[in-house]
């Protein structure tokens, strides 16, 4: 329980710390990596640099699943099938409710009113997000994520030729910006995140034509080519900290083993949320398997990045089950 | 973190650090202030003061209609004019949500049942408000309104019970019945898009304006296609000069819908929608 809480708190804005409880086992394991000879650890990670064949099985996958489920919308609506009717705010699915669980909580502030239909959505939503993993939305479904994983790639091409240089922000302050735009939403009575959702708007675009609006997602794009990497979903929007608080009690999530990790991390470098991957630095981790925290969007950029097949894809007793 | 890095800290300040930090203050404040700045443009005088559009059928009070619509272009998407558009970010808090431009393409009700209404997922447009909403003097229809081309169908109503505005002649001068002329050709020229539904030609399926010459003695236009029941009528009006002239008086089942606004001929057009318009005797 309070590894949980401290990823929770980790997911909140608060750095990873060092220490905690290691169990037996995984102390057993961290002492004989510390005992292993550093030439023979150098000859191990260039043997399994050699021999491992690098995919982008998951990324290839998650892209196309983004861009089948954007591009469902965008048929139900030119093609008039009545398939997934709506925007990414609110849809049907063959008739049934869907409503996001960020905008609802908007609307639900703001107007302070609550229907049937908005309550069956958002809990159909909440129960879907809660199986596939939560953020498992801002990778595999927000059309803005695709965009922003190719404005990471510039910035850091130029970071990697000093033309930008790469600076944090404090990660609280999404944590801030989600209390924020919840008191704007009740106290103004309008729903002011919605005003600049890209995730909206950008829905809204690829469904209903493009708009003026577009120029705000531009403006956050550049922002995040010269400023800060991947500024938006790290640092401010709301829509991946409640999708985030979904993943808490998910199943499916990303599960790391000690055993096999050679700690070069180069999982760190791909994550969006590196904070979730403290675990994989040497020493740290507290038990030989650890499931990666809430944070974690299950886009698969580090399970394709790991060498050694130390970072998997795991649904929660269903390996037990098997 | 590298160990020069550590033996930084370690040190007073360098003129490095110092710099970093400075930038790592000023991007957060520049993430901060562009993201609340943003998203509280909607309150810029110019950009509020901007919205007065013509909400779909069953749209709550303009405050309460903004708060509760999802911006998910439901309604857009179940309207077979496709009359409703989803306003872009000039609107401030208004993006997203749908509005008609009654001019271009008005609701002709050719779903027959204000389908965007049923579409809505979150109450923002209904067929009647629940009883916790106040009521705006004039907005509630006198009766539920008769839907011409259902007329005789056994259920002939639209089931909504507040008007979306209400149609006003705003140039009686530039009116072709008021002025006793007649109407010949296509209305608003061959490359107007807008459709209509026209019982006569086609039950189901709405037809381009343009492709529904006209030939009029006396222009009739805005009473002979609006889609209500008792809504408009031509009367014979009495100047005070004991002269007599046809005109277009709107009535109080005008539900707002705007049909007389786009068919209008003359440019700009004589009669048009008032909306959130309420009912005056």
């Amino acid at each position: 329980m309070s590894r949980l809480l401290d990823q929770v708190l980790i997911m909140l804005g608060r750095e990873p710390q060092k220490g905690g409880a290691i169990s037996e086992r995984a102390q057993r394991v961290h002492e004989l990596k510390r005992l292993t000879n550093k030439e023979e650890l150098k000859a191990m990670r260039e043997k399994v640099h050699a021999e491992k064949i690098y995919t982008h099985k998951w990324r290839n996958r998650r892209w196309i699943a983004l861009i089948v489920a954007n591009l469902l919308f965008v048929v139900s609506y030119h093609f008039d099938v009545q398939l997934l009717e709506g925007a990414l705010t609110a849809s049907r699915f063959v008739g049934f409710h869907l409503i996001d669980l960020n905008s609802a909580l908007q609307v639900m502030l703001a107007h302070k009113h609550i229907i049937v239909n908005l309550v069956i959505g958002t809990a159909t939503i909440f129960v879907g997000w809660l199986l596939l993993g939560g953020r498992t939305f801002c990778s595999w479904v927000c059309p803005y994520h695709l965009l922003a994983e190719f404005a990471e790639k510039l910035h850091l091409k130029l970071a990697a030729n000093k033309l930008v240089s790469d600076q944090n922000i404090n990660r609280w302050l999404r944590t801030v910006f989600w209390a924020i735009f919840a008191l704007l939403a009740a106290a103004t009575g309008y729903t002011v995140y919605e005003a600049i959702s890209p995730t909206g708007i950008l829905s809204r675009a690829l469904i209903y034509g493009p708009g003026l609006a577009l120029l705000w997602v531009l403006a956050l794009l550049v922002f995040e080519v010269f400023f800060v990497r991947r500024a938006w979903c790290r640092y401010a929007c709301p829509i991946g900290l409640t999708y985030g608080v979904v993943g808490i009690f998910s199943p499916l999530r990303v599960k790391y083993r000690l055993d096999p990790c050679l700690h070069e991390g180069d999982c760190r470098k791909v994550c969006l949320v590196p904070h979730v991957l403290d675990t994989v630095i040497k020493g740290r981790a507290t038990d030989t398997e650890v499931p990666i925290g809430p944070d974690c969007t299950r886009c698969g950029l580090c399970v394709d990045a790991c060498p050694t097949g130390a970072l998997t894809f795991d649904v929660k007793g269903l390996s037990k089950l098997l | 973190m590298s160990e020069s890095e550590n033996k930084a800290a370690k040190a007073p300040p360098s003129r490095e650090r110092k710099q970093q930090a400075r930038r790592r203050f000023l991007r957060t404040a520049l993430l901060t202030g562009g993201v609340l700045g943003a998203a509280l443009s909607g309150y810029l005088p110019l950009v509020y003061a901007k919205k007065e559009r013509l909400r779909p059928p069953g749209a709550l009070d303009e405050h309460d209609f903004l708060s509760s619509c999802i911006k998910c272009g439901q309604c857009v998407q179940v309207c077979p004019v496709q009359a409703i558009k989803l306003a872009d970010i000039v609107d401030g808090f208004g993006i997203g949500v749908p509005y008609i431009d009654a001019r271009e393409q008005a609701c002709d009700f050719s779903c027959d049942a204000a389908q965007c209404i049923l579409a809505c997922p979150t109450g923002a447009l209904v067929y009647q408000k629940p009883s916790f909403f106040s009521e705006r003097e004039g907005a509630k229809l006198p009766a539920k309104p008769i839907l011409k081309a259902k007329e005789h169908d056994p259920e002939n109503t639209l089931n909504f019970r507040e008007r979306m505005g209400v149609a006003r002649l705003v140039h009686p001068e530039s009116c072709l019945a008021v002025k006793g002329q007649g109407f010949k050709g296509q209305v608003r020229g061959p490359d107007f898009k807008a459709r209509l539904r026209y019982m006569d030609v086609d039950r189901w399926k709405p037809i381009h304006i343009a492709d529904h010459p006209y030939d009029l003695a006396l222009c009739d236009l805005c009473v002979r296609e609006c889609p209500i029941d008792k809504a408009i009528s031509l009367e014979t009006i009495v100047a005070p000069d004991g002269s007599t002239r046809r005109q277009p008086v709107v009535h109080e089942a005008c539900v707002g819908c705007g049909v007389c606004e786009m068919i209008c001929p003359v440019e700009p057009a004589a009669i048009a929608v008032e909306q959130r318009g309420v009912w005056k005797s």
